[in-house]
């Protein structure tokens, strides 16, 4: 047995990366970037809303929290939209009591089923991302550009009537996307993205149709992902949020170069009782810092740290 | 298929000629950040696929390329503060996409050993030929870049065949981190019957093991590091032992992560009696000192003496 020749051929061997993107770039190396009033720590709180059906077609990807159980999966269906019931209203609680700005990414689907729901997010003046339609439809290679192309529309309109400015940003269900969704998405005016995680600040992504800037929400931390995959408890979740914080400002002060703390929510993860306290501890981690502390929305991150081409 | 590797006799835990490591040591502490390139695209495998999404897996790609656009520098800063020396399990095509990392590397007197071309190239299916090629492309770019001789191999992706080991000793490889059966170095049977060893590399200390197969919480890796050490540095009262810390920048430079790794090795390194080393000295030393003693034991144990 062998293997064809050219499995030990590579045609994408060069300095760089092995495709067109980005440029290759080292944050440690790069022109340091300084917050308004001199803040070495720029923080950014996504609260990611989301609509999981009980039918889901399963096509490509699953997403993490999607249905499990033999139809009708009650079981999950109903665990997931007690975020958009009640976790989501003790996280908007938990951010004003301790004074601070989140952005919201939303499924389509949402403002369809819960206008209610869209009215109350656009009343905290919060930036809206658009979230793709529901956690159902993940956008990857196994699904035909056409009808992405059709999925991203239908949630830009829904969105549209409620968001407090015009939508720039997006978050792609399950962090997935196909080799064309940052085309569909840059010719649909979306302008920034969040969904790669190769880095902790804002940078210049090519597209067909004219550049994005990629600003990575952090995925390793995530409440999701640390509770609900790594299954750590709420207290270690929180600790590790923490620790990052304390990490993130001590380097940046080192180096005399703004650093950003992106924190990403799941209001069906943190907004059962047993989690928010922990929730609520985080943010006031944060807000005895707050004097080192940029705490910002995204598009008004990226506008301070607008990422050049080669950075 | 074989039953057994046949790669190493066997030789119980204390019945073994005594280890004195340089210095009187007790524990040779030996870090391994892996510097890795995943590919965007690779080609298909017959036995394994790269990723488990559909192209373009843009979470796993984005995830692994966080170690070499922000990780590195993070660990190697924390690796200054205690003295220590990487040894590198190097995917070799990195020299070439991103040489400033290995520059930096190169710049503190880290060893180099080869890990494959890219850490998305598995050996299976592969013929001998095909092997000793790959294996030799890999050898001859460290040379070529580094100006050192490759000593050891860490598989890419721990992907084998039953020649792996014997084509790496072939090749002029002295050393092998893909076995995990003790923790002391081991004479290592080859066909070529090169002087050759495996020297510990301790998967259950590897950060991607902790973090990505196991899912443990990042406070408790640094007291599972602590924890290694006593032991270790207990036994190693008795005969030399070895500690291997692997690492990649891209699960264990995260910032919720780092200063786990970082307390744990100042607990380590406020003791006296750890020879803080790289992959390369421990198999010399083995073999200049100890090799010969181990292989005559392992001999008598087996003649049942």
């Amino acid at each position: 047995m062998s293997l064809d020749r050219g499995y030990l051929e590579y045609p994408m061997r060069r300095h760089g990366m092995d495709h067109d993107r980005y440029a290759w770039s080292m944050l440690a190396e790069r022109t340091p970037i300084h917050w308004p009033g001199g803040r070495p720590l720029a923080v950014w709180i996504n609260v990611s809303v989301e609509h999981f059906p009980l039918d889901p077609a399963g096509e490509g990807l699953k997403a993490h929290g999607a249905m499990t159980m033999p139809y009708p999966d009650l079981r999950h269906y109903t665990l997931r939209d007690h975020g958009n019931r009640v976790g989501i209203f003790r996280v908007l609680k938990a951010l004003v009591t301790h004074g601070v700005v989140a952005s919201f990414a939303i499924n389509g689907e949402v403002a369809v089923r819960y206008p209610a729901l869209l009215r109350r997010l656009a009343a905290t003046g919060g930036e809206f991302l658009a979230h793709g339609w529901n956690m159902d439809r993940v956008h990857s290679g196994a699904i035909d550009a056409a009808r992405e192309a059709q999925w991203i529309d239908d949630t830009l309109a829904a969105l549209a009537p409620f968001a407090p400015a015009p939508i720039t940003g997006w978050l792609s269900p399950a962090r997935s996307q196909s080799a064309v969704t940052p085309e569909l998405l840059r010719e649909r005016g979306i302008t920034w993205c969040a969904d790669w995680v190769n880095d902790e600040l804002p940078y210049h992504f090519e597209t067909r149709h004219g550049p994005l800037s990629m600003l990575p929400l952090s995925y390793e931390l995530e409440d999701r992902f640390v509770i609900g995959e790594n299954l750590h408890a709420e207290s270690e979740w929180a600790d590790q949020c923490c620790d990052a914080a304390d990490f993130l400002l001590a380097e940046a002060e080192r180096s005399g170069a703004g650093r950003l703390l992106s924190l990403s929510l799941h209001p069906w993860v943190i907004g059962q009782p047993h989690r928010i306290g922990h929730l609520e501890r985080v943010l006031g981690h944060l807000a005895t810092r707050g004097d080192r502390i940029w705490n910002a929305a995204p598009s008004a991150i990226l506008a301070h740290a607008a990422p050049a081409p080669g950075a | 298929m074989r039953a057994d590797p046949g790669l190493y006799r066997y030789l119980p835990w204390d019945e073994r000629p005594r280890i004195v490591w340089p210095g009187g040591a007790r524990v040779a502490l030996w870090i391994a950040p892996n510097i890795e390139f995943y590919e965007y695209d690779p080609p298909p495998n017959p036995k394994r696929k790269p990723w488990p999404r559909p192209f373009p897996d843009v979470l796993g790609y984005s995830t692994r390329d966080y170690g070499n656009r922000v990780g590195h520098q993070r660990m190697m800063a924390v690796l200054d503060r205690y003295g220590l020396r990487g040894s590198v399990s190097l995917s070799t095509a990195m020299c070439v996409h991103h040489p400033e990392v290995i520059a930096m590397a190169a710049e503190r007197g880290w060893e180099f050993f080869s890990h494959g071309i890219y850490n998305t190239r598995y050996v299976y299916g592969m013929d001998e030929a095909q092997e000793r090629e790959m294996l030799s492309e890999s050898m001859a770019l460290i040379e070529r870049h580094t100006g050192q001789h490759c000593d050891g191999y860490l598989a890419p992706a721990l992907s084998h065949t039953e020649r792996t080991i014997d084509l790496f000793a072939e090749l002029g490889g002295r050393y092998t981190c893909d076995l995990f059966h003790d923790d002391q170095p081991t004479p290592v049977r080859t066909r070529s019957g090169h002087r050759f060893v495996s020297v510990p590399y301790s998967l259950e200390l590897n950060d991607t093991i902790v973090y990505v197969v196991n899912r443990i919480e990042p406070r408790r890796y640094g007291r599972m590091i602590c924890d290694a050490f006593d032991r270790l540095y207990a036994e190693g009262a008795e005969s030399g032992t070895v500690m291997c810390i692997p690492l990649h920048a891209y699960q264990v430079s995260h910032p919720h992560r780092l200063d786990a790794l970082d307390r744990a090795l100042e607990y380590i390194c406020r003791h006296d009696g750890v020879w803080k080393a790289t992959g390369r000295e421990i198999a010399g030393h083995f073999l200049d000192h100890h090799y010969d003693d181990f292989v005559a034991a392992e001999a008598h144990v087996e003649a049942g003496a």
